[in-house]
């Protein structure tokens, strides 16, 4: 298996990371989470591939015809993508309550919880 | 009897789902009364099935039995720390509950009993983590707890600072979980398994000349989203945020369990993934675990120490205390993990009830500010007690349930570590008493204001209007949780109950006695009399132990910038990694 695909994701992971870390704008951020997520995607699909493998799915193949990828990863990334989804809505719903509530989503200037 | 195990998690869940389902067509009083019914059903239960707990009992779900050793089967675990972790989460939501009873506003029409379905998904997924037998369930519920953990911080929506601090929980918090679940996919390409026990079994297999750098990768990444959630420096940024603006109900179980599950997490993980041949050696755990955990008592007690805000004071303290737990469970040895256990126990029990005193300060006033409130409770005597009750509990003194832990614990580190507890107690219990003090009594002059910190003044009230007396259940609820705390040390026999069922699940079985030395209540009396004076010194002459000026840097450091805490996430991660290396360098 080629290391490409781990690289992948932790460059993908990083510049999210980055992205978090310099953002001027809380739906950018949010959407930043989101990229460090599909990292994880990426890793998790990287982890269960095989050369000349087919999907997990067995209703047109006899099993044990011919290799497939491994499924229990493909079953965290579902779940992985459920969960991401339920964090990026709420933190969404978060994002449009502060702009409502301080009139802003820059970052810069929603600095009252200090000290 | 482990049958039942799962009903931990699905009671909780079905209750909620119940709720939300029915909650808008019943009067408040019918949805609170359910909300009782089930955490004190799952409470129940949690008791009945740890009484039961040894020897460790393990659960299929849905029959999924192992065939030949292998299985595709969820695994959860039923042994003394995960069924006692899932007990002390399902008694303080029950007392949060007890506490919450006609607390907020009454909910518009459409969302009767969202609040309580809340607190009962968050029940049911402090239960899950709790006994989770393999790591992506853990993952899950992990994240199941810090969705809903986010939901209930920002719960007054129309609070700015609840939105905001709910929001950098919620991102920092995320980032972690993202980054424990690359660890756990770097642990499946190594292993091919996802029970925590199979993957140290597969581990030590594979790596017979020692760890490597995958090894390490995904320890650092897992220990990454675990230390965020227990709050250790540097991952602790969003606790006093989140702290600071979540309801008080909601407080008492983010303070009193939910940021401790980090540290079980990170006992939990280690004993049964990375202990083995093929994970992290010992001593380099030791030097992660007790390095991170001494530099966060030492931070979170400085920055306790010069808090105005009083939620926020209480929050700092848990970031000491946890730096504490950090560094008994660092050391490996049944001992420390047996004081933790009972020092936890105890915290739980003080730290919910002083956020609870909070809580009726915040109702009662309008205010959690020290400066503001200096002299004006004099009236809430019951309240005012109970502080300076849960300062003592909080500073060790004997004979509390968290004296009787730290004892054990300090024995277990020993040297000079010793004073890295006595020290941090005694100055949270002094910050605390220093609160008592002015608050409570009018005693010495009204503090000058600093120039860089969080006031606490002006909040809302979370009932609706100010409070003109203090409901029953806002003072039974706290004087329960003391007097538990007190039971934790007193009661015969309940020490040892404690040290077996924990050794029995880690530590191979060696059993340890836990008792009274005079040692360590000589200690514990040390360091209450630390906290006295320091209070006292406070109070009489704010000059001498005003803020200095090196503590300003560390101050500064909390911004309140989400991205500024993203940074210091990956400089955490980069320093555990640093801490960690020398024994992959050396295998």
């Amino acid at each position: 298996m080629h290391v490409l695909p781990y690289l992948v994701a932790a460059y993908v992971f990083l510049t999210g990371c980055y992205g978090l870390a310099t953002s001027r704008n809380l739906i950018h951020a949010v959407g930043c989470l989101a990229v460090c997520q599909s990292a994880t995607y990426v890793l998790l699909l990287a982890v269960g591939y095989r050369d000349g493998a087919t999907a997990p799915v067995f209703s047109d193949i006899k099993p044990g015809s011919r290799p497939v990828v491994d499924p229990v990863v493909q079953a965290l990334t579902l779940t992985d993508i459920v969960v991401g989804a339920t964090v990026t809505a709420l933190l969404l719903a978060l994002v449009l309550q502060i702009a409502k509530r301080h009139g802003t989503i820059d970052p810069d200037e929603l600095r009252e919880l200090r000290g | 009897m482990h049958h039942l195990i799962p009903l931990l998690v699905a009671v909780p869940l079905l209750g909620a789902a119940l709720l939300v389902a029915t909650g808008r067509h019943l009067p408040r009083m019918a949805a609170e009364i359910v909300g009782f019914a089930v955490s004190g059903g799952t409470a129940a239960l949690a008791l009945v099935l740890l009484l039961n707990s040894a020897p460790p009992m393990v659960e299929w779900v849905g029959g999924w039995l192992p065939v030949d050793g292998e299985s595709v089967g969820i695994l959860v675990l039923g042994d003394g720390p995960a069924l006692g972790m899932a007990a002390l989460a399902s008694l303080l939501t029950l007392a949060a509950l007890a506490y919450s009873w006609r607390y907020f506003d009454e909910p518009p029409r459409d969302r009767t009993g969202s609040f309580t379905a809340l607190m009962l998904v968050f029940q049911g997924a402090m239960c899950g983590f709790a006994v989770a037998g393999d790591l992506f369930n853990a993952f899950v519920f992990f994240e199941l707890m810090s969705v809903v953990a986010y939901a209930l911080t920002g719960y007054r929506i129309d609070e700015a600072k609840a939105v905001q601090g709910a929001l950098t929980f919620g991102v920092v918090n995320s980032l972690g979980a993202y980054a424990m679940l690359m660890g756990i996919a770097l642990l499946y390409a190594r292993t091919g398994e996802l029970a925590m026990a199979k993957i140290g079994r597969g581990l030590d297999a594979a790596g017979q000349g020692g760890p490597d750098a995958l090894v390490l990768a995904s320890f650092v990444l897992v220990l990454t989203g675990l230390l965020v959630k227990a709050a250790a420096v540097p991952f602790h940024f969003w606790l006093p945020d989140a702290h600071a603006v979540a309801p008080t109900p909601v407080c008492m179980l983010l303070s009193g369990v939910m940021v401790e599950l980090g540290a079980y997490g990170v006992w939990r993980v280690y004993g049964t993934v990375f202990a083995g041949p093929g994970g992290i050696p010992a001593a380099d755990l030791t030097r992660a675990l007790v390095t991170l955990g001494a530099l966060t008592a030492a931070t979170g007690a400085v920055m306790c120490w010069y808090q105005r805000h009083i939620k926020r004071l209480l929050a700092y303290s848990t970031v000491a205390h946890t730096g504490l737990f950090l560094v008994g469970l660092g050391v490996l040895t049944p001992e420390g993990d047996d004081g933790v256990a009972l020092y936890l126990l105890g915290h739980a029990g003080v730290k919910a009830a002083l956020f609870a005193c909070a809580g009726v300060l915040l109702d009662r006033f309008g205010s959690v500010d020290e400066h503001a409130l200096h002299g004006r409770a004099r009236q809430l005597r019951a309240t005012g007690v109970m502080f300076a009750v849960g300062a003592l509990g909080l500073a060790g003194l004997p004979p509390f349930g968290t004296a009787l832990g730290k004892s054990i614990a300090e024995e277990a580190v020993g040297g000079p570590l010793t004073v890295v507890f006595v020290v941090a107690s005694a100055i949270t219990a002094g910050a605390v008493l220093r609160v008592t003090g002015r608050v409570f009594l009018g005693l010495g002059p009204r503090p000058e204001d600093a120039e860089y910190e969080t006031s606490g003044s002006d909040e809302e009230p979370e009932t609706s209007g100010l409070l003109r007396r203090v409901p029953d259940t806002m003072t039974i609820v706290p004087a329960v949780l003391l007097a538990a705390a007190f039971a934790v040390g007193v009661v015969p026999g309940f020490g040892a109950l404690v040290a077996r069922s924990v050794n029995e699940a880690g530590s191979g079985g060696a059993h340890t006695s836990v008792h009274w030395t005079a040692h360590g209540v000589l200690l514990g009396v040390a360091s209450t009399v630390l906290a006295v004076a320091l209070a006292g010194l406070a109070v009489t002459r704010p000059r001498w132990v005003a803020a200095p000026d090196w503590a300003a840097p560390l101050r500064r450091l909390q911004s309140g910038h989400v991205g500024d805490y993203v940074a210091w996430l990956l400089v955490g991660a980069t320093v555990l990694g640093a801490l960690a290396l020398p024994g992959v360098l050396g295998g």
